[in-house]
């Protein structure tokens, strides 16, 4: 009712008649018309407090001046900003603020330090006491630096919702303190750095930092969540500091990793020229373990080359097994970590240059199975909303994932959206960080998803609470679904799942009953043998219950990498060209065989578990594979069954790496070329809510380290194909712009000239002024006849149930701090400092049961492999449960894992292996 | 193994044993998300302390931020947080060192008592500001029980006598203020006993308490007809705002429901002991007024904030809520009852609020008013105790009644706590407008032997200084702003010639630096600041000035804003003693 136009008023400032806004505070008027007063206590995130008193000004009608940061703007006020008064009580206040903090740097960069300087105020000289808190490793607390605005209180409390800054005691004796006055380390601290970038006396800070010279923008390297994020680089192209920017996904937020864990691209042991493997070197399973564990020294397998050699010789290798044996011997693992331009070239490289479609990526272990079920139901395998919709939703499923850890950022939306009203029900077998902010939390046993899902679908349709309009209006397969769902009463799951059938119909009532709800989904979910089936189980939840098609609704797989949306978007699977158009169709082929003048094969690929597979030496010839080039992906590390996979890489006649740090899968090349990371490099990444981003390259590539884009272009000409990319940064616009042709309609609206211009564009985007759609599917999905279309799925346990020899269910997954195989974030400082080693997560009661205690190393062991860790009591775990991060290669999860794959995403199992846990036994070489 | 009795308390950090006691002594409050400071106290009233492991513990069952919850516990001056868990029971020896009772010789007291109880372990003694019983001053406070006119001997034989409960009252008294004022000159009994008698609810009722709340509950015209008649009379706020009481309820009861009403019984200026005095004689008559004002406003639930030393006083009124539910007065869930935890700035009233939602009792920003958007984001009523004391009186003998009281042109009656050099020290019932010269002769029986009249405090800490040539100010709210002082709760200690007004104006100072909850820089800084510059032989007249400017510009609040006042009045009064020339 209230138009913009009513709430416009004159005031007077200064003695200038200025408009303003009703209700508006001073501060912004004084921000608009560039009137500078201190505002210490004042947050662009967690906006005003009033509490430093620093921006007081006159107002009419008032007796005491009033902080500009909380007052008001009304029709005809009068504000003074500059009166003797007004000057002469800031200068008191700012005096005083002086006095606290002697140890701010008042020499410094610090905003407090800066109207310091303005005010002519010297700060007492004497030296105060040492009061500098440096556990943490990446930033120090000086408290004797301190103001008390609570800036960083409420960066800690109200924007990251991590609630481990607080203020202590009273009066001049109040504090800034960490969890229970604890040093940063020993506090619930979780590094995000919010509290740093918002102090302005620099008490939180950086120690021993230098001016940066530029600022570079780009986005995160490592979550799908894609925070923007600004590079502080050093006159000599070091990283010097990493701060949030303003995207889409993050608004100026950013994780531990995000902001600390840069420095792995400045690593002594990133490569700086080419390798080839001598020709005596050994090629075995054998030898990698020889490296890691420091007995052998990689590069006694190597010897460095010249560019031109290294590229010949990885080409060669591929054309003469291709000439041998055929175009099924060679394979390419893309990445998801790379930009898109990359992956696009990638794909397109294996589909022209070895012509066939054995390209796949990462996704296959993560994802794929919710892709898989997503494109046979609605269509799409992106997500329908994004993250920050939570906002608007009435209830949010969590569902096998953790997002704390592995998406922190997106879990700040989702813990604001709860303080603000958002019931989360969080499904997990662990007890995550983000249940203690669920309104309900049901810890399930390992693997009972289905049962869980469909006992809520029960409940849903035999209580009459299917949206019926919404089904007959949209959806197909409803009928089979309902008559299926008859054998899964809360009464019969209830055992299965481990949750009672009260708690089962309340969950179901609340979910189906809410006006907008969200389901978020991840690896728990994905990651089994069932995978697809957990997936369509979820689909249908959301489709009897019409909740998904607008605000607030829908279904989100919390996507891992930076960009992998975008890899599979690009075309980095087997089965699919870019765009999800499927090989085997001659139709789909058509443009793409038009657009890169070569014909393509008919027939799908395989997956990276198929291709190590593949790869037996006990194969025939027309069905071995031999020749492998792997673009910055680590199987020897990532995939199941890890002994199994490192001979099958072992096994190899030409394994082509190309990467950053000798990994696991490098030690097995016979091609090793040196890339770039993200922070190098130039180029788009697409993130879990589809919105494409540019990051642009903040420091040159160390020693003849070369950009990927280079690399694979180079490959492409040694290969035999003539690609011309014109342009800088070896072309990434013009790469970007043919892969926009081959994207088809929803990524019409997208250039490299707009990405230049808006940094962030979200798809669906048909067109150069349309500014993207975030939610998806408000009146058709895109299946061929609009309607989405349900799928039942049966519960089967687990493929391999524990037993009296292997008792406890092992779940493996990643922690805060490190990043996938560790590849990055062991080597970055304050990342491997904060978390240093293996941790095997254990119940306490079963850990009195095997007599194991906090630190004692145990031996793990599964029917494919036994592993050595140290032991944490961890409540959080369901007892008869254990959890490893898969990090690390001393401790290496993977061992233990088995290979079997979901039928329809071809996903392995990582959420449960049974295994035995033992308190260590000596003698493990002679095994 | 050792039997686990139901009330076993876990004197190791072993994390299932601390959860099944907190699930056994908190009860409701685990749950509540206001019932931080009352879990608190449960657990302190078990372990004289705040052990870390167990607020570890609290944390996490009540998922609550652990430095939120710590930063609540240390905001409160009566939590002792320690690291460990103690094997006993640690007990608090409060010994008072406010203005009043250093009057009354309390200097010393605590080094004296600390040394003569060293080889005691588990056991803390600490300086703290006013307990409000100064009319017995020097006071001690020894766990809960008070001595009065405390020393060494009298506070190490409680100790040794294990005495560390409030002594127990009991419901046979007979107090009514008209009659104290019709007998006694208004003079409120001063007995020497800790814990009077109290009226219970059958004396109170048979003499005619509770027949004005039923009439009132029971019409409508008759509430209306209430409020009015409130307005006439000139009663007003007494905690020492002095805000209208009629315009008050008025105000609230337009607003929208559900609305609550809060009673102000955190009664900590120093000086002031009014409060206390009736509620531990005469309670029903608060409790009827408060009813009242509940029927007339139409809230839905009443919380009474009481100060955390007024152990005794809690007991009473439990008893008394009791009575009243037994005797179907009240719901169960009506009125609540809420424990301060030491924190001047609770008598605040937005502060207030704060604490009774459970967190630091920082005051908070205005607008809005507490009368839109109070405890729980609800219009909220809040009244000091004597203001809802005198409704019952003033409603059924008329607003005329009360008007009729009054000096030198001013209207009501005030309760004066008096206290410091007169030889009859206790609450007085007097009309406003008194003059202090008045007051000492009439009421106080004179100046203590040997003692002039040097100086004032009209109005607790807060209210400034006056000095012996303005004795015949009347003393009321509005008369006092002209000398640079406010009456606020009518706490008046009287000093003489054998103190300084400079010393008792730096203890003031103390308080206040003490007391400031640190939100906003000109407080939390400024009385500091101004601390030391007191302390100078010669006052730095220039940098006070512009400090005091600072306080009152850009203090949130009045304590900061209030603070001033102290050192303006020494300049002002009693320059003599800091500017160098004695």
């Amino acid at each position: 009712m209230s138009s913009a136009a009513q709430s416009r008023v004159l005031i007077t400032l200064n003695g200038l008649p200025v408009e303003a806004t009703v209700g508006e505070t001073v501060l912004s008027v004084l921000s608009r018309e560039q009137i500078a007063i201190p505002s210490l206590c004042c947050d662009p995130s967690s906006g005003a407090d009033g509490n430093c008193r620093s921006c007081l000004v006159e107002v009419s009608g008032f007796k005491t001046l009033q902080p500009s940061c909380l007052c008001q703007v009304s029709g005809q006020m009068e504000i003074t900003t500059h009166s003797e008064r007004a000057e002469r009580v800031r200068r008191g206040v700012l005096a005083l603020l002086a006095e606290q903090a002697p140890g701010s740097q008042m020499d410094g960069a610090s905003e407090l330090a800066g109207w310091l300087r303005h005010y002519a105020i010297v700060p007492s000289v004497a030296e105060p006491p040492d009061t500098i808190d440096r556990s943490h490793p990446a930033f120090v607390f000086e408290k004797n630096a301190c103001i008390q605005c609570d800036r960083c209180v409420r960066a800690c409390q109200d924007v990251q919702v991590n609630g481990v800054i607080g203020v202590s005691g009273r009066g001049a004796s109040s504090a800034i303190i960490f969890g229970l006055d604890q040093t940063i380390v020993d506090s619930p601290c979780v590094g995000c750095g919010e509290c740093v970038a918002a102090c302005p006396t620099d008490a939180l800070r950086i120690e021993e930092r230098t001016a940066p010279t530029e600022s570079i923008a780009s986005i995160c390297p490592y979550c799908g969540v894609g925070c923007a994020l600004t590079y502080q680089v050093s006159e000599t192209g070091e990283i010097l500091s990493v701060d949030g920017r303003d995207g889409p996904a993050n608004a100026g937020r950013l994780c531990v990793k995000g902001r600390f864990g840069y420095d792995y691209a400045h690593h002594p042991e990133r490569l700086t020229q080419p390798y080839l493997r001598r020709a005596d070197a050994p090629k075995s399973a054998d030898f990698v373990d020889a490296v890691l564990s420091g007995a052998r020294r990689w590069e006694e397998a190597f010897e460095p080359v010249s560019w031109e050699v290294a590229l010949s010789h990885a080409a060669q290798g591929f054309l003469s097994l291709k000439t041998q044996y055929g175009v099924n011997s060679l394979a390419g693992f893309g990445s998801a970590k790379g930009s898109n331009e990359e992956a696009y070239l990638f794909q397109k490289l294996i589909r022209t240059g070895f012509e066939n479609h054995h390209v796949d990526h990462c996704t296959r272990l993560c994802h794929a199975s919710s892709v898989a079920a997503l494109l046979e139901g609605l269509g799409s395998g992106a997500v329908s909303n994004p993250v920050r919709d939570i906002q608007c939703a009435d209830v949010a499923i969590l569902i096998g994932c953790n997002p704390t850890v592995n998406h922190p950022v997106a879990a700040t939306w989702m813990k604001q959206a709860a303080r603000s009203g958002t019931d989360l029900i969080v499904i997990d077998p662990r007890q995550t960080e983000i249940g203690q902010h669920a309104t309900i939390q049901l810890q399930i046993h390992p693997g009972s998803d289905i049962a869980l899902i469909n006992a809520l679908l029960h409940v849903i349709v035999l209580e009459g609470l299917v949206n019926n309009a919404f089904v007959d209006a949209r959806v197909d397969g409803f009928e089979a679904l309902a008559a299926h769902l008859m054998a899964f009463s809360p009464e019969q799951m209830a055992p299965i799942c481990g949750i009672t059938p009260e708690r089962i119909r309340e969950v179901a009532r609340r979910y189906a009953t809410a006006s907008a709800a969200m389901i978020f989904w991840g690896m728990g979910i994905s990651q089994h043998v069932h995978g697809t089936d957990n997936v369509r189980g979820l689909i249908a939840l959301a489709a009897v219950t019409g909740q998904i098609g607008r605000p607030g609704t829908g279904l989100h797989p919390l996507r891992g990498q930076n960009n992998v949306q975008g890899a599979s978007d690009a075309g980095l699977i087997p089965m699919m060209l870019p765009n999800y158009q499927r090989v085997s169709s001659a139709e789909s082929r058509a443009p793409f065989e038009a657009l890169w003048g070569h014909s393509l094969s008919a027939q799908a690929g395989l997956t990276v578990v198929e291709i190590l597979e593949r790869m037996d030496p006990a194969r025939s010839d027309s069905e071995r594979m031999r020749g492998l080039y792997v673009m910055g992906e680590n199987p020897a590390m990532s995939d199941p069954d890890l002994t199994h996979a490192r001979e099958a890489l072992a096994s190899l006649t030409h394994l082509v790496v190309q990467d950053v740090f000798m990994t696991e899968t490098a030690l097995l090349a016979d091609v090793v070329l040196p890339a770039s990371v993200w922070i190098e490099k130039t180029g788009t990444v697409t993130n879990t809510d589809r919105t494409v981003q540019l990051g642009r390259a903040a420091t040159p590539p160390p020693g003849d380290a070369k950009q990927d884009l280079w690399i694979i272009q180079a490959m492409a000409e040694k290969l035999g194909l003539s690609w011309h990319y014109p342009g800088s940064d070896h072309g990434v616009g013009a790469v970007f712009d043919e892969m926009i042709q081959a994207m088809g309609s929803a990524y019409a609206g997208l250039s490299w000239a707009r990405l230049q211009r808006e940094s962030s564009v979200t798809y669906p985007c048909p067109s150069a002024d349309s500014p993207g759609q975030s939610v998806l599917f408000h009146d058709r999905f895109p299946t061929a006849n609009g309607r989405l279309r349900v799928v039942a799925s049966q519960y089967q346990g687990p493929n391999e149930p524990t037993s009296k020899d292997y008792p406890l269910s092992l779940i493996t997954g990643r922690v805060l701090e490190h990043w996938h195989t560790g590849t990055m974030t062991r080597r970055s400082r304050t990342l491997s400092t904060l978390y240093p080693e293996a941790l095997l997560s254990i119940h306490v009661a079963d850990a009195e049961r095997l007599m194991i205690h906090e630190g004692t190393i145990v031996d793990v062991t599964s029917p494919h492999g036994r592993i050595q860790v140290k032991v944490c009591l961890d409540e959080r775990v369901a007892p008869g449960t254990v959890f490893l991060p898969f990090a690390f290669f001393e401790s290496a999860a993977n061992v233990l894992t088995h290979s079997a794959l979901d039928p329809y995403g071809k996903i392995p199992e990582f959420k449960h292996t049974p295994v035995r846990v033992q308190p260590m036994t000596r003698g493990v070489e002679s095994t | 193994m050792t039997v686990s009795a139901s009330n076993t308390i876990p004197r190791v950090d072993d994390a299932r044993a601390i959860r099944r006691f907190l699930t056994q002594v908190l009860g409701m409050w685990l749950d509540r998300e206001d019932g931080l400071i009352e879990c608190l106290h449960a657990i302190q009233d078990s372990y004289g302390c705040l052990p870390k492991p167990i607020l570890k513990e609290l944390a996490q069952m009540r998922r609550q931020s652990s430095a939120e919850l710590l930063g609540v516990a240390t905001f409160y001056h009566h939590f002792r947080i320690v690291d460990a868990i103690p094997i006993q029971t640690i007990r608090t020896i409060r010994v008072c060192e406010g203005v009043s009772c250093a009057l009354r010789g309390a200097h010393g007291l605590t080094e004296h008592i600390r040394a003569e109880l060293a080889s005691h372990h588990a056991l803390v003694i600490e300086p703290v500001p006013c307990v409000g019983r100064c009319e017995h001053a020097p006071i001690a406070v020894v766990g809960q029980r008070p001595v009065h006119h405390a020393s060494v001997e009298s506070v190490v034989e409680t100790v040794h006598a294990k005495a560390w409960e409030h002594p127990e009252s009991a419901r046979q008294g007979s107090f009514d203020p008209v009659r104290c004022l019709q007998d006694r000159q208004g003079q409120l009994p001063r007995s020497a006993q800790i814990a009077p008698d109290w009226v219970g609810l059958a004396t109170y009722v048979r003499d005619g308490g509770y027949q004005l709340l039923a009439e009132i509950r029971a019409s409508s015209e008759r509430a209306d007809s209430a409020l009015e008649e409130l307005g006439r009379a000139a009663l007003r706020g007494l905690g020492g705002a002095g805000f209208p009481a009629g315009r008050k309820w008025s105000i609230v009861r337009q607003q929208p429901s559900p609305r609550v009403l809060v009673v102000n019984l955190d009664e900590g200026e120093p000086g002031t002991f009014k409060d206390r005095s009736y509620l531990e004689r005469d309670p029903h008559r608060f409790l009827e007024g408060m009813l009242i004002a509940a029927a007339v406003v139409d809230v839905a639930r009443c919380y009474v904030y009481l100060r955390d030393e007024y152990a005794g006083a809690r007991t009473i009124l439990q008893q008394c809520l009791n009575e009243l539910v037994h005797s179907d007065v009240i719901d169960a869930e009506f009125v609540e009852l809420r424990r301060g935890a030491g924190a001047y700035i609770c008598g605040e009233e937005s502060a207030l609020i704060e604490s009774i939602e459970g967190r630091r009792g920082e005051p908070r920003h205005r607008p809005p008013y507490v009368a839109e958007r109070g405890l729980f984001g609800h219009p909220s009523l809040v009244h000091n105790f004597e203001t809802l004391y005198w409704v019952r009186d003033i409603l059924q003998r008329g607003a005329q009644w009360w008007n009729s009281y009054g000096h030198n042109g001013r209207t009501g009656l005030r309760s004066f706590s008096v206290s410091g050099r007169v030889r009859e020290p206790g609450v007085k019932l007097a009309p406003a407008g008194i003059t202090l010269t008045e007051l000492i002769q009439a009421y106080c029986g004179g100046m203590e032997p040997g003692h002039t009249l040097y100086g004032y405090f009209p109005g607790g800490a807060s209210g400034g200084m006056l000095p012996a040539s303005m004795a015949d100010v009347p003393l009321d709210f509005d008369t006092l702003q002209s000398v640079g002082c406010f009456i606020g709760s009518a706490a008046i200690v009287i000093f003489s010639q054998h103190d300084k007004a400079r010393d008792l104006a730096q203890q003031t100072m103390d308080f206040f630096r003490h007391e400031s909850c640190g939100q906003c820089t000109p407080c939390r800084e400024g009385t500091g600041r101004a601390l030391d510059l007191m302390q100078a032989s010669h006052w730095d007249v220039d940098s006070l000035r512009d400090l005091a400017e600072v306080l009152r510009e850009g203090s949130i609040c009045g304590l900061g804003q209030a603070a001033p006042n102290t050192w303006d009045c020494v300049q002002r009064y009693f320059s003599h003693e800091v500017s160098g020339n004695v």
